[in-house]
């Protein structure tokens, strides 16, 4: 090993490590603020670059689909609610409206120009259209009416949302993978590194995304809101913070940081129906690294995934699984000697 | 009245029951759902064109999805025996719900004749025979082209899963035999989102020839890393690879692979010396009169030499006995072992009692990528 092919493994996993970083910094904000252990954030990933990958073919996408299905079951949920309150009719519909109006939209647009080749940018905004709504409709039908459970009937919900989506993703992208075409086509070279465009671009988003994201948590009213209900729901309840309202705003900005590292992704590897769970679960590694608490530890993790499993496949090709997931155990170790604690409900 | 309807009953039962026993019933477990549903699904077409009658016996074709779920084959292998006392069954399609199938063909003591390369162990393979190509065919195939081509150095990635692994250890004894050098040895997952660093340390080693084991559009990734990393040596993908999602994700950067592949999906440009090209030619015409031009399958083919094999053991068996009891079961399996040299779609076939996998050196067709295409490697 020379400088050159340190340098070239560096880059590489600094590249994936920073969409794993991404995803880590979904799931810490999920666990922060709903408690959920979201397994299926992977999924968010390859629903997005599948379904940038079905509209790059003039399809469209079996996703189109499932969020008119995901909104109309949300808005049956919600007649019933209204119904069961005495709620009156206005109320009701108002309710209906703010429920299926962006879905609605987003899919006749998306059935409106899937066939008409749209240019990639506006593909790719179309297809964070379409998968961001997931979140807030997912978490509504399967984890709010159980928001106080505990975290591991969360989890258990998580798996079973999981293997749901895998199932329906194999139904709508079939078997085979895509790859989508890159933003942006240049190539530059220094010394023996080659950096091409789409290295940038994922560089360039994720460090806006999360520079984004710290703005938004340190100087927004919603952002602190948040935070509130990630240190104590029920206290940030009593202060007039609606927790339900909390977890969907959560939900629905992890898909949209799952659909756009789905984007981010497509590019540079083959995405197959079932390609997020492990891309997910990494991210997940990272976010226990930072004890699913911490923003900028998660982001050290990530690198720090990104960065062994390249260098771990260029020494150990075989092992490379192993030696990603063996490095949580010592991680782990260190964490429950550093602050014990016992079990919380 | 209650008589009568009872009489009624039982002669309706007695004349089924009649017509049963001089019907073949060939059961059928393929994965038409789920994740092999696209290997099951072409065998499911082929098998709408499959012969009504063989030597003047109606054949009854017992359809079943096993949904890709090994738990799902076994119990379509229990009905399929229990109740529809089948005499032979053709399935699955994938290698784990083949193999799961296989133990309860066996105690049946049904003729079991899967779709899928299964890697059960000579001996206890007695009542299951394969119709894909195993890995050892394949790579004869692969590394005589390579020999032409005077290839010493070998590098070599695959999945680590048991594809790579028989697919590794057919090349190391392939390359032992013909005295060239495995060089660097990387794997990698279906999953992976990067191979870069696999892709350098083959690329470091600089050998002479590399062989990529990954299936369908997941073999596009590795082989597009080391084109990346500028490697200019001659690349080999193997069958599973030899698909159009090869092209359509790789594009440009597999122009030149060199890809081995049943005979059957190139049946017209098989050199006219080649044994299955007439076999071949009539599936692929047959096949896609029904289903449209470009519709030919590797898996389809199978389906269509499983109807060779029929048309030659039936009648051997039927001297045995009766269809639908166990010595014309038994003299089935027994015809196999015996039916000596077939020419299939898919290469010239010889079973014998210690081989059940049976391809002779003959299957294996070295295609190459070229504008976008598959055609007959020179």
């Amino acid at each position: 090993m020379d400088f050159s092919i340190a340098g070239i493994l560096a880059l590489d996993g600094l590249t994936n490590g920073a969409i794993y970083a991404l995803l880590a910094l979904a799931t810490v904000l999920l666990f922060a603020v709903t408690r959920v252990i979201f397994i299926p954030q992977g999924e968010f990933v390859a629903f997005g670059a599948l379904t940038l990958a079905l509209l790059q073919t003039g399809k469209v996408p079996g996703t189109v689909w499932f969020l008119l299905v995901l909104a109309g079951l949300a808005a049956i949920a919600d007649v019933v609610d209204g119904v069961r309150h005495r709620h009156a009719p206005l109320r009701v519909a108002r309710q209906l409206l703010r429920t299926l109006a962006i879905p609605v939209v987003v899919s006749a647009v998306a059935i409106w120009a899937a066939p008409r080749g749209w240019p990639l940018f506006a593909q790719a905004l179309l297809t964070l259209a379409l998968v961001t709504p997931f979140g807030n409709l997912i978490y509504r039908l399967a984890y709010e009416k159980l928001a106080d459970a505990s975290v591991l009937v969360l989890l258990i919900v998580s798996v079973g949302v999981h293997f749901a989506l895998v199932g329906l993703g194999l139904f709508f992208f079939g078997a085979e993978g895509f790859r989508n075409p890159s933003f942006w086509d240049e190539r530059f070279s220094a010394g023996a590194l080659a950096i091409t465009g789409q290295t940038i671009i994922i560089f360039g988003i994720s460090v806006a995304l999360i520079v984004m994201l710290y703005l938004f948590f340190e100087r927004t009213l919603t952002g602190k809101a948040l935070r509130a209900t990630a240190v104590n729901r029920a206290g940030a309840r009593l202060m007039g913070i609606s927790s339900n309202g909390a977890g969907r705003l959560a939900f629905t900005m992890a898909a949209f940081i799952g659909a756009l590292s789905g984007l981010l992704i497509g590019p540079t590897t083959t995405v197959f129906y079932d390609s997020g769970f492990l891309i997910g679960l990494k991210g997940f590694v990272a976010a226990v690294f930072a004890g699913l608490a911490s923003y900028p530890l998660a982001l050290v993790g990530a690198l720090g995934v990104g960065l062994l499993e390249s260098f771990g496949s260029f020494w150990a090709s075989s092992f490379k699984e192993v030696i990603v997931f063996s490095a949580i155990l010592p991680v782990l170790l260190w964490r429950s000697l550093r602050d014990p604690h016992g079990e919380e409900h | 009245m209650k008589l009568v309807r009872t009489l009624i009953a039982a002669a309706a039962t007695l004349a089924f029951a009649g017509a049963a026993l001089a019907d073949i019933n060939v059961g059928v477990s393929l994965s038409l759902t789920g994740p092999g549903s696209g290997l099951g699904i072409p065998m499911q077409k082929q098998l709408a064109l499959f012969p009504k009658e063989i030597a003047g016996q109606k054949i009854n074709l017992i359809m079943l999805d096993d949904a890709s779920d090994p738990g799902k084959g076994v119990s379509n292998t229990k009905r399929l025996v229990t109740e529809d006392k089948v005499d032979v069954i053709l399935g699955s399609c994938i290698t784990p719900v083949s193999a799961a199938m296989a133990p309860v063909a066996a105690e049946a003591k049904t003729l079991q004749i899967s779709g899928a390369p299964v890697g059960v162990p000579p001996g206890q393979d007695h009542w299951l025979f394969r119709l894909p190509q195993g890995t050892e065919v394949m790579a004869h195939a692969m590394f005589e082209h390579m020999k032409k081509q005077g290839v010493k150095t070998i590098g070599f990635i695959g999945y680590t899963d048991a594809y790579g692994e028989l697919w590794l250890k057919a090349a190391s004894d392939e390359a032992a035999k013909n005295g060239m050098k495995i060089v660097a040895t990387e794997r990698f997952a279906r999953t992976d989102t990067s191979v870069t660093p696999q892709a350098l340390k083959l690329s470091s080693a600089n050998p002479d020839a590399m062989i990529i084991v990954a299936s369908g559009s997941g073999a596009a990734m590795p082989e597009k890393a080391i084109v990346e990393r500028g490697y200019k040596g001659k690349l080999y993908q193997t069958h599973a690879a030899a698909t159009p999602d090869l092209v359509r994700i790789g594009g440009k950067d597999v122009e030149g692979t060199f890809v081995v592949s049943g005979p059957a999906v190139v049946a017209e440009q098989l050199p006219d010396s080649h044994p299955s090209k007439k076999a071949a030619i009539d599936f692929v015409t047959n096949f896609e009169k029904a289903n449209g031009p470009g519709s030919r399958n590797q898996f389809a083919g199978h389906s269509y030499d499983f109807a060779i094999v029929m048309q030659k053991i039936v009648p051997v068996a039927l001297k045995a006995g009766k269809p639908g009891t166990p010595e014309f079961r038994s003299a089935m399996r027994d015809a196999m072992e015996t039916m000596g040299r077939t020419v299939f779609s898919h290469g010239v076939m010889n079973w014998t009692k210690d081989d059940h996998w049976g391809y002779t050196n003959e299957t294996g067709v070295m295609l190459q990528v070229k504008d976008g295409k598959f055609v007959v490697a020179q």
